[in-house]
């Protein structure tokens, strides 16, 4: 495949024939796959022998601390690619993603939370990984923040692409420094592709299932928002000619 | 470049006193701390060396608006971007010039704060080294936030919202430093990570800073 070709779909009325006719089997597939891997996850898996039926919040809560952190990267792309090449649609996909990444922070601190009174006897404990999640909602906030708060579209795109590779830098910065700062209670990464041991199979399975479930729920609603957007910049546009004329 | 400097600094000594006020402010919040914790001198002493971070970090971040803001205001920013000067140049200068009449003040001010919050004797020399290094990294981490802003009504919030999660490396080196040395315990790989920040900060950001005014007065 030519990847040139695919700088095609940054051509917004493209983008949104294509994800006219991608959108609903992208939702689709995400409603099955969560439907799947949260049932198969909640009912039909036991318990696990120590944590008893706690465990099972793993299925919102690994995913969603996945997702926290690879709608960042994603938006850090999109970022790249409208700096480099100008592709609007490109920079309203970085847009439409952030709320999305900071409600997936949220998620992931609740779940956490949730699972952390019972486990650990708190809610909260200063924890580097807890603490560099609460550090990268306060990132997303400022993201969303700056694009809320300057009126011109190109200008705001700019600016928060720029603060968005900033704020890359120091988001991993932060993650390696707080390390630095407090030995935490939060256990390793129990997933990886490149270990041998991973969690056992019986809660691995549905967890894959319900990865795979955020991860088109994800899909679905930044190209969902992508779309929103390019129409509501469509029709202030024509506003704005009618206005004129 | 030096007649820059000279004119940010005689700014911010003579109009409009954004000097003394970063300094009047860094008292206020170590002569509030002991009316929210209790005076008791054990627990002030422990909490000391944080305390007088987050003091010069907020007194930091409170004069950062001033940056650009009047330059922008009766457009001699305008006329900088036109001088022969670099971009980059111009946004290290100004860091510069915020440094030497914010941060430099705050940290030579710092020992007799932490007199009144009772750090401990070997705590101080580990406390102002760790400012020394550590806030010019906050002046120019404040400078880039500046430079997003610079444009904006209100942006005083919003610059807050977006400086102070990039403030977060820098502080827990800085007070990990101050609370080893108040310890006695070796301050040797905070202060090596920390003056690292502050190196890359200030070879890097310029860069970003400039790219940003750039966007703010096309």
């Amino acid at each position: 495949m030519n990847l040139n070709a695919l700088w095609e779909y940054a051509n917004p009325k493209k983008f949104i024939q294509t994800t006219d006719r991608v959108l609903p089997w992208v939702s689709g597939l995400a409603v099955v796959a969560l439907v799947v891997g949260l049932v198969w996850g909640f009912f039909f898996t036991p318990e696990d022998y120590r944590q008893g039926s706690t465990v099972k919040i793993i299925y919102l809560h690994v995913p969603s601390a996945l997702m926290a952190i690879n709608i960042w990267l994603m938006m850090l792309v999109t970022s790249l690619i409208w700096i480099v090449r100008r592709h609007h649609v490109s920079a309203l996909a970085a847009r439409a993603a952030a709320p999305i990444g900071a409600v997936m922070t949220v998620i992931a601190l609740i779940t956490g939370a949730i699972w952390g009174q019972p486990m650990w006897g708190t809610w909260w404990a200063w924890d580097p990984r807890l603490t560099s999640f609460l550090i990268l909602f306060l990132f997303y906030v400022g993201y969303m923040a700056l694009w809320e708060a300057i009126e011109n579209d190109d200008t705001a795109a700019d600016l928060t692409s720029i603060l968005c590779l900033v704020g890359s830098v120091f988001a991993l910065l932060s993650r390696y420094a707080v390390n630095f700062w407090n030995q935490g209670l939060h256990q390793g990464a129990s997933l990886s592709l490149d270990k041998e041991e991973n969690v056992a199979d019986v809660f691995y399975h549905p967890l894959l299932v319900c990865i795979a479930g955020f991860v088109l729920l994800f899909i679905a609603l930044v190209l969902l928002r992508t779309r929103t957007e390019i129409r509501a910049r469509r029709m202030r546009a024509l506003l704005a000619r009618e206005r004129m004329g | 470049m030096s007649a820059l400097l000279l004119r940010d600094l005689r700014l911010a000594v003579r109009a409009g006193g954004g000097f003394g006020l970063g300094l009047a402010f860094f008292l206020i919040v170590v002569v509030l701390v002991p009316f929210g914790v209790g005076p008791a001198q054990d627990l002030l002493q422990v909490i000391a060396p944080g305390v007088l971070w987050i003091g010069a970090l907020l007194a930091c971040l409170l004069s950062l608006d001033r940056i650009f803001a009047l330059d922008w205001e009766d457009g001699s920013l305008d006329l900088l971007v036109t001088a022969p000067l670099p971009m980059e140049a111009v946004v290290s200068i100004k860091a510069l010039a915020h440094w030497l009449s914010t941060g430099l003040p705050l940290v030579l001010a710092s020992p007799l704060f932490g007199l009144l919050l009772n750090l401990p004797v070997e705590g101080y020399k580990p406390l102002v080294l760790s400012l020394l290094l550590g806030t010019p990294a906050l002046s120019v981490i404040g400078t880039f936030g500046a430079a997003l802003t610079v444009g904006l009504k209100r942006g005083g919030l919003l610059l807050s919202l977006l400086v102070l999660p990039l403030y977060v490396p820098t502080l827990i080196f800085g007070a990990e430093m101050a609370r080893r040395g108040a310890e006695g315990l070796s301050t040797g790989t905070p202060l090596l990570l920390l003056a690292g920040i502050t190196c890359g900060t200030i070879a890097l950001l310029p860069f970003a800073s400039a790219a940003v005014l750039r966007v703010n007065l096309r």
